[in-house]
């Protein structure tokens, strides 16, 4: 278990099928054709010094340190830059080779602190190690010129950049461009006065560009950009594979650890979702896991007007026991219900689930998707037969047209974005649908061929009009819809968007997109090649949401872009367990595989395992949960790792139905807003703190797992179990993976997963059963799950949700790269240096017209409610359309958003709320009041004395 | 009316439009309504007396709830 850098082969692996047979210092070597030599020679065994090179990165050529001897060439070539050739014989190591390489050494370590002994990366500097692997003891010259004692920045929180310590291999400058994206760092100067900047050279890394993905920190072979965490605590001793928490892409990263003290995370290479990248969140916002606000005790009270008293755990499950039962036997079971989080693991999901399903003894059990992506749950199902997305994210390096709707994944979901970017920069085409110009529309060396800015609430239109252009100009691959979907309907289907008032011209009023523009892209999407669509919850978060992944679905199926690598249709999902949240059964018309509860078979396959039998009738979801509540007849909630009260709509109706419930339990990591109304809290533990599962968008099943002992004392999934026993149910699980063990039993999908074969494996993607027992990375590829492919027509119904006279503008959300959802864990770290408040997003004209200028107080008001926040005046956003995001509990974005909803799901429409904007000079009444309540409601007794 | 059965309605109504292409847009809604309303929805809304649902959405409920 000691401490082992992750292995470096120094350039990228070759994908190509040819295979190469070559000698390496007498040793026969096969490798495919492109391998550089000093791949070959290292996946060999034999690493040939280097420094500008590493496997991140395309090899580059400048250090000179990596040279070696090629049997019929002259001179000594650089093995990062040579590819093999057949029966090519290289010597690694010869004594002229020694004496170059010395000599390179030598020049390097002449201008560079000799401090190695107090410096940071001791011991892990492959500047240190390569002067030892080519024996440098002693250095000839004494530097006139050096460029020791620069000045040091420490602008960014996460890293420092000590530029005495650089050797300009530029491997930060190409780690940038190449695997983030963002080009934020420039080599300036030449020669000997070259060196690395952040933008201009009057610019520290806080003030550049740079977004602190920390991969120029990862692949810098120095001390000069190198972790804060690793100057103060040391560098780690040991380290442990898991997985982010924050989203859906669901980076796999090394927990690098001192002790029971995380060092640092570092991407790990080998994590098929992230091939060894990161973003500023799961690298370096992981600080509120140790955050002094975190509860560590169980605390109850007997109303929400009282102050918490602290108790011990078992006070505390008797006595949620005893109210859950109290309530039970008073208002009957269905005045129960839970809701499971998308933060938590697929064992902790599903053991709420099951404490729902066989304990409270009804269905009343809702997951936080609801609020985001049960509409993809429910179009793709119809549409294709199963719940999830189509394709790996590998997949994207095949696309040639990336159409990208409703999402903005350069913020929400940053290293897929990176991959993404990466084949744009490729030259594959981008087509973006959304009301907002977002970063990917245009940056560097990106442009998106078409940006169809559409007015918010009209997706179902925009996919009409393009659908419309596909079937009457004759793009439609018709022998894959012959071939795959059914006919019938794919007819009736094309009968409607041909109809002329689904023509781009008919349609441009609507959604104010130019007609030309829309058949331009429509043209792109289905002749451009592969075709990818990539949409996220400016999609589902709309009335119509369930329509428009159906109409997605059904370009999909008319192009015939879907069944191979590089194209498909792709939710990107907002946490990073929205997927196995969806799998566990957290639905209340649903069990686990995404079998309704009304079918008997299924239902009697869990009645067997648990012993108890099960409601048939589907139950609440979260916004029936709240209109049963102020009905008076939902009283006694146990949410686990949510916070409704800020993330869902219309906060004062969620306020109203939570303070209506005489039992609220509140399982978490801190006192969130809604255990403002809790009478229960049950203290969570950080991802870090536990082992389990987590699913991420692209159905990949990860490990996540334990690194330090909870803080709190137990792991969430033994927090369920014990309130379960207490309740009289009879479980003893010892160990996650004994959950999943009977996941697998009950869920055909995940027959084939187990504990064992993911550690074997890093990751599997469901199904994972006897037709696919290494999981499956593109779905759909010989026929739909469902049989033939389904075509709905999907006819735009104008949301209920207008603007007038009272309400002109119309308000959208969304959130941004720094923080995460509701804030509670990246607002408690060094993440609020780049977001500090939510900003309301207003176009100059609508700005001009109001008497708003940048950064004034501003009032947003709806019909639900209205709140405060600052301005930003941006041509980001169209005249009549505001945007903001909704990361801090003060601003209550949420007081405005209504509580319609999608048709077909009950998903929030958070996408579209008629406001109306004007100038404020500070907090609402509501946001005072709020404000005074919450410090109220959080007051903890003060333990009494001890004897 | 309650606002939950002011929902429901509203609800209704959203579903029977939604599914206005379907061969049978009645049988679809009450379908729909079958599959994911909770029992206690349900009966607010047989108990109803149809004030402000569509025609369809009101057909659909009158099937479901005379099969109930
Ligand atoms: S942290 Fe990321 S964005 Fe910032 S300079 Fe380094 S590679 Fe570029
Ligand atoms: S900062 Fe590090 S990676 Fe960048 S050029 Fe200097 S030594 Fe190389
Ligand atoms: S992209 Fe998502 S999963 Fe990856 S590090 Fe960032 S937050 Fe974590
Ligand atoms: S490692 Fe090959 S030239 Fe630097």
């Amino acid at each position: 278990m000691t401490y082992q850098p992750q292995a470096d082969f120094g350039t990228p692996a070759s994908r190509s099928d040819e295979q190469v047979t070559l000698t390496i210092d007498g040793r026969e070597v096969t490798v495919p054709a492109g391998t550089s030599v000093m791949r070959a020679a290292s996946e060999q065994g034999t690493s040939i010094p280097k420094l500008c090179a590493t496997d991140s990165l395309a090899s580059f050529g400048s250090c000179r340190l990596c040279l070696v001897e090629i049997e019929g060439r002259r001179g000594t070539p650089a093995s990062c830059t040579t590819p093999v050739e057949p029966g090519m014989v290289v010597k690694t190591q010869t004594p002229h080779l020694a004496k170059l390489r010395k000599g390179v050494m030598e020049l390097y370590i002449s201008d560079h602190p000799l401090d190695c002994l107090t410096c940071a990366a001791n011991g892990d500097c492959e500047l240190q190690d390569q002067a030892g692997a080519v024996g440098l003891r002693d250095v000839r010259y004494a530097a006139d010129a050096t460029h020791l004692g620069q000045t040091k920045d420490h602008s960014n929180p996460y890293f420092d950049f000590d530029p005495s310590k650089c050797i300009v291999c530029s491997r930060c400058v190409r780690a940038c461009d190449e695997v983030q994206g963002t080009l934020a760092l420039t080599v300036q100067g030449r020669g000997f006065g070259s060196k690395i900047s952040a933008g201009l050279s009057s610019d520290n890394f806080l003030g550049s560009e740079c977004v602190s993905c920390g991969a120029c920190v990862q692949a810098c072979p120095t001390a000069t950009l190198v972790e804060k965490k690793v100057v103060e605590i040391g560098t780690p001793e040991r380290s442990v594979v898991t997985t982010c928490a924050y989203c859906g892409v669901g980076c796999t990263f090394r927990a690098e650890m001192r002790g029971e003290q995380l060092v640092r995370m570092v991407p790990w290479k080998d994590g098929k979702a992230n091939r060894g990248h990161s973003c500023v969140k799961g690298r370096f916002a992981w600080g509120y896991a140790q955050h002094q606000d975190r509860i560590l005790k169980p605390m109850i009270r007997a109303s929400i007007d009282q102050p918490w008293r602290e108790v011990e755990w078992d006070e505390a499950f008797a006595y949620a026991a005893s109210e859950l039962k109290r309530i039970s036997a008073k208002y009957g079971k269905h005045a129960l219900g839970g809701i499971t989080s998308s933060r938590c693991t697929n064992e902790e999901t599903f053991l709420v689930q099951k404490l729902v399903r066989a304990g409270f003894g009804n269905n009343n059990v809702d997951t936080c998707a609801r609020v985001c992506h049960s509409p993809t749950g429910y179009g793709l199902k119809t549409t294709f037969g199963t719940s999830a997305g189509t394709q790996d994210f590998d997949s994207v390096e095949d696309s040639d047209v990336i159409l990208v709707i409703g999402a903005n994944p350069t913020d929400g979901h940053p290293v897929f974005a990176s991959r993404m970017k990466k084949r744009l920069r490729q030259g594959a085409k981008l087509i973006v649908i959304d009301p907002r110009r977002t970063d990917l529309v245009r940056s560097p060396h990106i442009e998106a061929q078409h940006h169809l800015a559409l007015r918010p609430g009209t997706n179902v239109a925009v996919l009409t009009a393009i659908a419309h252009t596909i079937v009457t100009e004759g793009l439609v691959d018709e022998a894959f819809v012959r071939e795959r979907c059914d006919w019938d309907e794919y007819r009736e289907w094309a009968d409607f968007v041909s109809q002329a008032r689904n023509s781009p011209e008919m349609l441009e009023p609507v959604t104010q997109v130019p007609a030309a523009e829309l058949r331009a892209a429509a043209r792109l999407y289905a002749t451009g090649g592969n075709g990818a669509i990539y949409y996220g919850l400016g999609v589902t978060e709309h009335s119509q949401g369930s329509s428009t992944v159906m109409a997605i679905a059904n370009l999909a199926m008319a192009t015939g872009n879907i069944g191979r690598r590089g194209v498909g249709v792709n939710p990107l999902r907002g946490q990073n367990n929205v997927q196995g949240a969806c799998d566990m059964g957290s639905f209340p018309h649903e069990l686990s595989g995404y079998r309704h509860i009304s079918d008997g078979e299924t239902r009697r396959l869990f009645e067997g395992e648990w012993g108890v039998p099960l409601d048939p009738e589907p139950g609440l979801r979260i916004p029936n949960m709240l209109d049963a509540a102020t009905d008076g007849v939902f009283k006694a909630l146990y949410v686990q790792g949510e916070d409704i009260l800020q993330s869902d709509p219309n906060t004062k109706h969620v306020a109203a139905g939570l303070a209506a419930m005489e039992c609220v339990i509140v399982h978490d990591l801190f006192l969130n807003e809604t255990a403002n109304y809790a009478h229960i809290f049950l203290p969570g533990s950080t991802f870090l703190e536990k082992n389990g599962t987590f699913t991420n968008a692209e159905r990949r099943i990860q490990p996540v797992r334990k690194v330090m002992t909870p803080l709190n004392g137990l792991e969430d999934w033994e927090v369920t179990q014990e309130l379960a026993r207490a309740m009289g149910l009879d479980w003893n699980y010892a160990h996650p993976s004994e959950i999943m063990d009977e996941i697998a039993r009950l869920t055909p999908s995940f027959k084939g997963v187990s504990f064992d074969r993911l550690d074997q494996e890093g990751s599997l993607q469901w199904p994972v059963n006897d037709a696919a027992p290494d999981g499956s990375p593109i779905m759909h590829i010989d026929g739909f799950v469902r049989g033939k492919g389904k075509f709905v027509v999907t006819d735009y119904v104008p949301t209920d949700e207008k603007t007038g006279p009272r309400f002109p503008l119309l308000l959208t959300t969304g959130r941004i790269l720094s923080q995460y959802n509701v804030g509670a864990q990246t607002r408690r770290t060094d993440n609020v240096l780049w977001h500090e408040e939510d900003l309301l997003e207003i176009h100059p004209v609508d700005a001009e017209d109001r008497g708003i200028k940048d950064g004034d107080w501003v009032k947003l008001a709806s019909r639900a409610g209205e709140t405060t926040l600052r301005a930003t005046v941006t041509e980001r956003v169209a005249p009549g359309v505001v945007y903001t995001t909704f990361h801090h509990p003060l601003t209550q974005a949420n007081v405005v958003t209504t509580d319609y909803s999608d048709w077909a799901t009950n998903c929030p429409e958070y996408k579209v709320t008629a406001v109306q904007i004007s100038p404020s000079n500070g907090p609402t009444d509501w946001q005072e009041d709020y404000e005074a309540q919450a410090r109220r409601s959080r007051r903890i007794a003060e333990a009494e004395a001890a004897e | 009316m309650s606002s939950t059965l002011d929902n429901l309605v509203r609800m209704a109504n959203q579903i029977a439009a939604n599914l206005q292409h379907e061969p049978d847009p009645a049988a679809a809604t009450a379908e729909h309504i079958h599959l994911f309303w909770d029992p206690r929805m349900k009966r607010m809304i047989f108990d109803h007396d149809g004030t402000g649902l569509s025609p369809d959405a009101a057909k659909a409920i009158a099937a479901l709830k005379a099969s109930a």
